[in-house]
């Protein structure tokens, strides 16, 4: 199995999906000749000709609409967003239009669009270009929200997400994008919407995070097993909307005490969500309060401030250590 | 370097083929077969007396707030008679008597407006979209089903309708731009009818018309007489087959005048005068249209009295067919539906929750 980065894992969902399914069409500001600002979209023009991968003009909210409007007529749009910070151009086309047309034609017209775009910090980058605003997306219904956390499930994920029948946000870690290699199979894979998946089993603990979280996460796990004896269960949300709640109530039910961790900031973040149907699902079997190691509720700081907003192993062990005292 | 003049498209064409008094311009009369002239007219009644009818359910309470069309149906019927039926309509929500040209059931129009969402479902043998509200957003729409349509080589044609408000909104600029630049089978449809609510049309825009702002993105612009059906007709018409033969977009201003309120819940004594109103009246599209067909001796006094009559049939059996369908729509449990291809398990959790709401409450009202 060939060794691949995010990067080159993504972009062969794209190429083969492409191949697969002339429906599928690639489009956003410099995904064809460019290849894309972090090349995910790199080669495809040459593969496909600009009629399928479309250098558009610079208008957020236009990449957005004319998706939905390819989407109804029947094509599968996957569009791009450079980058977070201006996705929100984009906003209110998904939440007044993509998410609702099928609502709002009573089922006859469906959007099968997927809307993908770097999320995140850890790439040194200006302002705008290191958010975290999942929640906003995963607020609307009829909107699914996606974010992988490496190059396989990215690859699995993004398949699944353009063969999805309705409206698919994908945020993809940029910090992730070259962070390491992992093995990719040239075969088909999807992994479905809306499964967390364990990562790493254990009794003591649950720790839940998703996208560039997961390996601080996976870090503070190994840690916490080493210095304290401690076992913890690791979840992956990979879909933050539709949120499935079975596997995080059945984890918080085991252990009794949960960590959640995630880079955006707290307040209505997805974490409270997470709290929330905890405390529906599992109350009594919680043996401590829920903590949530998250970013702050602040602008992400500039880059030489910006390790420390984001969580990372130090901050999710020593959470753990508190829920695990109490 | 010397200073140099860029040469750039100047001007704008306005057509006005029949004008108020009932002159026509022989030259510029659209060929239109008399069969199309008559069901056209029947239509235009049909919408005109409707949109009568619903303003006074509206009033009575038996359905909620709506957006009358009154003075506006020749800038959108005389747009929308050009399209071929598989062509797609990209409505906003002031284009009812298209709507009804394109074969939606009048009943439906009163369900929706009811408050029922299962008047908003499309038929399967329309492609048109359902309305959009958010002004102006439904433009970027028109132009990728317009792309879809270039990309699978089908000839067909997407026709978008908006306000003069809307094209003050980003997506206007962005949506016109796109279809310039990837030169895509849509045409444009402003119904200029002079106010945004209550914003003056020169408070949209310091241009002299809005259709020069096609010149901005290298597309073709015209105005024409929005009260006049047969001006739109034949802007419509040339618009649709210069974008069916690959000619790009076009944008089409239809001055016209919206006679009523802007929805049932707005009061345009606030901010417009009568005698405004009442210049406008003299300009009413359907007298006009009505004095054509009698000149050309396809609309007699008899004929018009057995249309209003047939029409008037229409709408009351419509009204009745309304009423009927909604004693059996009360299903709350509906409000789930159509969020997702399938409907995930929170949601499923959330839609027994309300059953067992319902249940709950309704056992308390037994008791």
């Amino acid at each position: 199995m060939p060794k691949m980065t995010m990067v080159q894992a993504l972009n062969l969902a794209l190429l083969q999906e492409m191949e697969k399914d002339d429906s599928v069409i690639v489009l956003g500001e410099d995904v064809g000749v460019d290849g894309g600002v972090f090349r995910v979209t790199d080669g495809l023009i040459a593969k496909f000709g600009e009629r399928r991968v479309v250098d558009t003009p610079l208008a957020e909210s236009a990449i957005a609409g004319v998706s939905i409007g390819m989407a109804v007529y029947g094509l599968k749009p996957v569009c791009e967003m450079q980058f977070d910070g201006f996705s929100y151009y984009a906003m209110h086309q998904l939440e007044n239009h993509a998410a609702r047309l099928r609502w709002r034609s009573q089922g006859r017209y469906h959007v099968p669009m997927v809307l993908r775009a770097p999320y995140g910090g850890g790439v040194r980058a200006l302002e705008h270009h290191s958010e975290s605003r999942e929640a906003y997306w995963a607020h609307m219904p009829g909107i699914k929200m996606v974010i992988p956390s490496g190059p396989r499930n990215a690859r699995a994920l993004l398949v699944s997400a353009i063969r999805d029948p309705d409206p698919v946000v994908f945020y993809e870690p940029k910090a992730l994008y070259r962070a390491f290699r992992e093995e990719v199979p040239e075969e088909e894979e999807t992994i479905p919407l809306g499964q967390p998946q364990r990562v790493r089993e254990g009794g003591d603990i649950t720790l839940i995070a998703y996208g560039a979280m997961l390996r601080p996460a996976l870090e503070a796990a190994a840690e916490l097993k080493q210095k304290d004896g401690v076992e913890a269960d690791v979840i992956d949300l990979l879909t933050i909307s539709p949120l499935d709640d079975e596997l995080l109530a059945a984890s918080a039910r085991k252990t009794g005490r949960v960590v959640i961790v995630h880079e955006a900031p707290r307040s209505f973040g997805p974490g409270a969500e997470i709290v929330a149907r905890l405390v529906e699902k599992s109350f009594f079997h919680l043996e401590a309060p829920v903590a949530r190691v998250t970013g702050y509720d602040v602008v992400i700081p500039l880059f030489s401030r910006e390790k420390h907003y984001l969580p990372g192993a130090p901050r999710i062990v020593q959470a753990a250590r508190q829920v695990l005292s109490a | 370097m010397p200073k140099t003049r860029i040469t750039l498209p100047d001007g704008i064409d306005h057509i006005s083929i029949l004008d108020e008094t009932g002159r026509l311009d022989a030259a510029l009369e659209p060929k239109i077969d008399p069969e199309v002239l008559r069901r056209l007219y029947r239509v235009m009644l049909l919408a005109r007396r409707f949109d009568e009818r619903l303003l006074s359910l509206q009033r009575q309470g038996r359905i909620g707030t709506f957006p009358p069309i009154a003075g506006q149906e020749a800038a959108h019927l005389g747009a929308a008679a050009v399209l071929k039926p598989d062509d797609w309509m990209v409505p906003a929500f002031r284009e009812m008597a298209a709507d009804i040209w394109r074969g939606r059931p009048l009943d439906s129009i009163i369900v929706y407006n009811n408050g029922f969402s299962e008047g908003g479902r499309v038929p399967a043998d329309r492609n048109d979209m359902p309305i959009a509200i958010p002004v102006g957003s439904q433009i970027l729409h028109a132009v990728g089903i317009a792309w879809g349509m270039k990309y699978r080589n089908t000839r067909q044609v997407a026709m978008a309708f908006f306000g003069d408000g809307a094209t003050s909104q980003g997506d206007f600029h962005e949506g016109l731009n796109y279809a310039g630049v990837f030169e895509l089978p849509v045409v444009f449809v402003c119904q200029n009818n002079g106010w945004a609510i209550s914003i003056p049309r020169t408070r949209q825009t310091r241009s002299a018309t809005l259709a020069q702002k096609a010149h901005a993105y290298g597309i073709a612009g015209v105005q024409v007489d929005g009260n006049d059906i047969l001006a739109v007709y034949a802007a419509a018409d040339e618009a649709v087959a210069r974008a069916r033969t690959g000619g790009g977009p076009t944008l089409i201003e239809c001055v016209t005048y919206r006679m009523a309120v802007h929805t049932t819940a707005d009061d345009p004594k606030r901010y417009r005068s009568e005698e405004e109103v009442e210049s406008w009246r003299r300009r009413d599209p359907l007298a006009r249209f009505q004095g054509y067909l009698a000149a050309k001796g396809l609309l007699g006094e008899a004929d018009v009295r057995a249309e209003e009559e047939s029409v008037a049939a229409e709408i009351q059996a419509a009204v009745d067919r309304a009423e009927e369908q909604m004693k059996q729509m009360g299903d709350p449990r509906l409000m789930f539906e159509h969020a997702y291809a399938e409907m995930p398990p929170y949601l499923r959790e959330q839609r027994e929750e309300f059953v067992r709401s319902l249940e709950t409450s309704e056992e308390a009202a037994d008791a």
